[in-house]
């Protein structure tokens, strides 16, 4: 799940994961970029670098989470295939897992895709896939095809080694059909336009692109016909309509008379931004690529919120 | 979590609290020719470049030659500015008010190209393009973590020692956290100049001091491991890399550190940049907490988008129930009752439906009553009932600005009860995006403004 900056990605990722573990499935809910996003949104405190469950869902479906951190990951990493010990800890003094997970060139990111790679393939003792599903709060927009496609460029900076077989394997899953990039939007310029270039750099790397979903759709409060009249219709009128519900006086200078004005600019106001989204549907439906949209919660979101947003993506047939 | 109902006479004194005192005044800020950098930071989608552009615009209006380095800006932005080209070198921008003598300039930041050019001022030409070709040099400089932050920050040093402007506004990256861009060029540079790169050297220059004898067991078990990881040749890269970047290295830590203490200078004014929105002004009470640890000097806070409403006095409640009341007087007038299409109207605001599925399933209903209905009303019964649907639209459309307004209203208090010492502008929402001087130039008047009271009428 990518989005560009402040449409509400950790959000969606997380109504997604619960959405997915309806009729008790189990979902992994992976967060890369160390905001602890996850745990403000499911209130409760700072997830440590373990899988652990946060939710439960209606029908006894199981929301786990994990946060990851690229450093312990890396830790984990080298001790699964070297044994390294002691080793691991001079490392850490001398600042080489500082090095590795964040300059050296995308090894970070190929620990973090790479962790969550893992958790995808992982089966349990009966040879279940121990997670139906792995959703990951992945960096924004921008960065996302990057972030994905950096196995591809390690595996070529780093010709051997195990990097290099790490960074190919996660790369199969990746390209698999068994993947898809969400992006989430809102109805502005930037965050289309943004996700057209997204989903164009998705496709040209041969990442498969999966829904658009726009956040946080406002409610439509005046229709086509409604805005039409805005400009043409006279002020007396709406001010005997309020009149008439005990808003007070049409005559001028009337409680009423002097609402008109201020409520019609309000509408205008409206009309404006209703022009502006209807031109970013058509923008967005240009894409070939599903829509779903979510509204906004107007009350701020909370735990309750999203478990309306989940049930609405699954009304939708996201999951 | 948000909606955590709280006593309603609380909110009032933490209102009066907003004393004009602490309004953050934009002007005296711009034009004092002491004020030399002006640094915006804030979490992603604020507006953050937007309100860079605006003051820069402003300042050049009133007179000062001013540079805008952007980082990300929305393409049509920067084709308005003419700056949509990347040469990482400022453009003039054309079509500002040039009668106070001012000038604006403004560039985007290519981030390798400055890379780039640093290497190529610091290194002899063949040296340079031994780094230049460099793989790991190539990855390195085209944008993996931090890079982005330490090059805005290394072109913020470079505009400043050319000494061309007046005044130079900074946007900065949208980080993936608050730290980064003050810990990046920190990062970068004791990266670039640390022991790691001491080790990685190692095996060009072992048999050194003699104290070093005990470390160098470490190291070679360390590029041992390294060279596992990464592989050999991986490993061979950085290390060419690190060769040829050498004599560049104390350099790299020279400037990180000089950057960091002209953040610090006087001459600079930090702006955090916010939306009245609970995360944003979560990550924005982090920004301050954070300037003021570093001791960068904050200016003050732009809160953008806030919303306001002419009819102020007309509260949500007392809007509602008048749509309400409108809306069931046309439910009353419908021969054929199909009232039952409308949402009741207690639904409203819920997340599952629309505030008025009228509109989309209920349409046909409202044109039947619209046919049927002249025999009772002859008179204006056509229009009438129009204008009291669009009334009822209007006075639903403006509780929810009301509903708005108190959440924003809320989310701003609680912001300043945390920080009372941070001056606040508050600058009005637009209905739509900024994409062009004018816009740009209204953003600055109402910065100026710093408050909210009306949007509106434009």
């Amino acid at each position: 799940m990518s989005g560009k900056g402040g449409t509400g990605k950790t959000t969606v990722a997380a109504a997604l994961a619960l959405a997915l573990a309806d009729e008790g499935k189990r979902t992994l809910l992976v967060e890369v970029e160390g905001r602890q996003g996850i745990a403000q949104l499911f209130e409760t405190q700072a997830l440590p670098y373990e899988e652990r469950k946060i939710a439960v869902a209606p029908g006894g479906g199981e929301v786990y989470a994990l946060a990851i951190d690229p450093e312990l990951a890396l830790l984990d990493y080298l001790q699964m295939f070297y044994k390294l010990g002691s080793a691991g800890r001079a490392l850490r003094k001398l600042g080489a897992i500082d090095f590795a997970t964040t300059i050296a060139p995308g090894v970070r990111d190929v620990l973090l895709t790479g962790k969550a790679c893992e958790a995808v393939r992982r089966k349990d003792r009966g040879g279940r896939f121990v997670y139906d599903y792995v959703v990951m709060d992945a960096p924004p927009t921008g960065r996302i095809t990057r972030f994905l496609n950096v196995n591809d460029e390690v595996a070529g900076l780093a010709k051997i080694g195990p990097i290099h077989n790490q960074a190919q394997a996660v790369m199969r899953v990746l390209k698999s059909p068994e993947t898809a990039v969400h992006l989430v939007t809102l109805l502005e310029e930037m965050p289309v336009q943004e996700t057209a270039d997204g989903i164009a750099e998705l496709r040209a790397a041969r990442l498969p692109v999966g829904r658009v979903i726009v956040n946080m759709v406002r409610p439509q409060v005046l229709d086509a016909a409604d805005l039409e009249l805005v400009g043409s219709v006279p002020r007396s009128a709406v001010a005997r309509s309020l009149s008439s519900t005990g808003l007070g006086g049409a005559r001028r200078g009337g409680h009423a008379e002097r609402l008109v004005e201020p409520l019609l600019a309000q509408a205008e106001e409206y009309a404006e931004r209703y022009a502006l989204e209807t031109e970013q549907r058509a923008v967005l439906a240009e894409l070939g690529v599903p829509l779903h949209e979510l509204p906004l919660m107007a009350e701020g979101m909370d735990l309750a919120g999203l478990y309306a947003l989940a049930r609405n993506l699954r009304g939708q047939g996201v999951s | 979590m948000s909606r955590r109902p709280e006593p309603a006479q609380d909110q009032d004194p933490v209102r009066e609290h907003l004393s004009p005192a602490r309004a953050l005044e934009i002007d005296p800020l711009i034009e004092d020719p002491a004020t030399r950098i002006v640094v915006c930071c804030g979490s992603g989608g604020v507006g953050k470049t937007t309100t860079a552009a605006a003051l820069g615009l402003r300042a050049a209006e009133r007179g000062r030659k001013v540079v805008v380095l952007t980082i990300d800006p929305a393409r049509r932005l920067a084709q308005s500015m003419g700056i949509d080209t990347l040469d990482n070198t400022p453009r003039r921008v054309k079509g500002i008010d040039d009668s106070a003598g001012g000038e604006l300039h403004a560039m985007m930041l290519d981030m390798k190209r400055t890379f780039d050019e640093i290497v190529e001022a610091h290194a002899d030409p063949e040296r340079a393009a031994a780094i230049l070709g460099n793989p790991f040099y190539q990855s390195l400089s085209a944008g993996f973590a931090g890079t982005q932050e330490y090059m805005a920050m290394e072109k913020l040093g470079q505009l400043r020692s050319r000494d061309e402007w007046d005044l130079i506004v900074v946007d900065t990256p949208p980080s993936r956290s608050a730290l980064d861009f003050l810990d990046a060029p920190k990062r970068l540079g004791s990266f670039l100049d640390g022991k790691l790169i001491r080790v990685l050297l190692a095996p060009a220059k072992v048999g050194g001091r003699a104290g070093m004898k005990f470390l160098n067991v470490g190291m070679s078990m360390m590029t041992g491991a390294l060279g596992k990881v990464l592989g050999g040749q991986l490993l061979r890269d950085v290390q060419t890399f690190v060769a040829a970047m050498d004599s560049m290295f104390g350099g790299f830590r020279t400037r990180a550190d000089a950057t960091y203490k002209l953040l610090q200078a006087p001459g600079t004014a930090f702006l955090v940049v916010a939306a009245p929105e609970r995360d944003a002004l979560r990550e924005a009470a982090y920004f301050v907490e954070r300037l003021a640890a570093e001791d960068m000097p904050l200016a003050g806070l732009v809160l953008n988008r806030v919303h306001g409403s002419g009819a102020g006095r007309l509260s949500a409640e007392r809007a509602l129930a008048a749509a309400e009341n409108l809306e069931e007087s046309r439910i009353v007038d419908q021969p054929d009752g199909k009232a039952g299409l409308r949402n009741s109207p207690d639904t409203y605001g819920s997340s599952e439906s629309p505030a008025r599925n009228v509109t989309d399933g209920g349409s046909p209903a409202t044109e039947d009553a619209g046919d049927a209905a002249p025999e009772d009303e002859p008179t204006t019964a056509d229009g009438g009932r129009s204008v009291e649907r669009l009334t009822a639209g209007l006075l639903r459309l403006h509780a929810e600005r009301m509903q708005l307004l108190e959440r924003e209203r809320r989310t701003r208090d609680r912001f300043t009860a945390l920080h009372p010492e941070v001056a606040m502008a508050e600058v009005a929402a637009l209905p739509g995006d900024v994409h062009d001087l004018a816009g740009l130039r209204d953003i600055g008047e109402r910065l100026a403004a710093g408050r909210a009271e009306l949007s509106g009428t434009p």
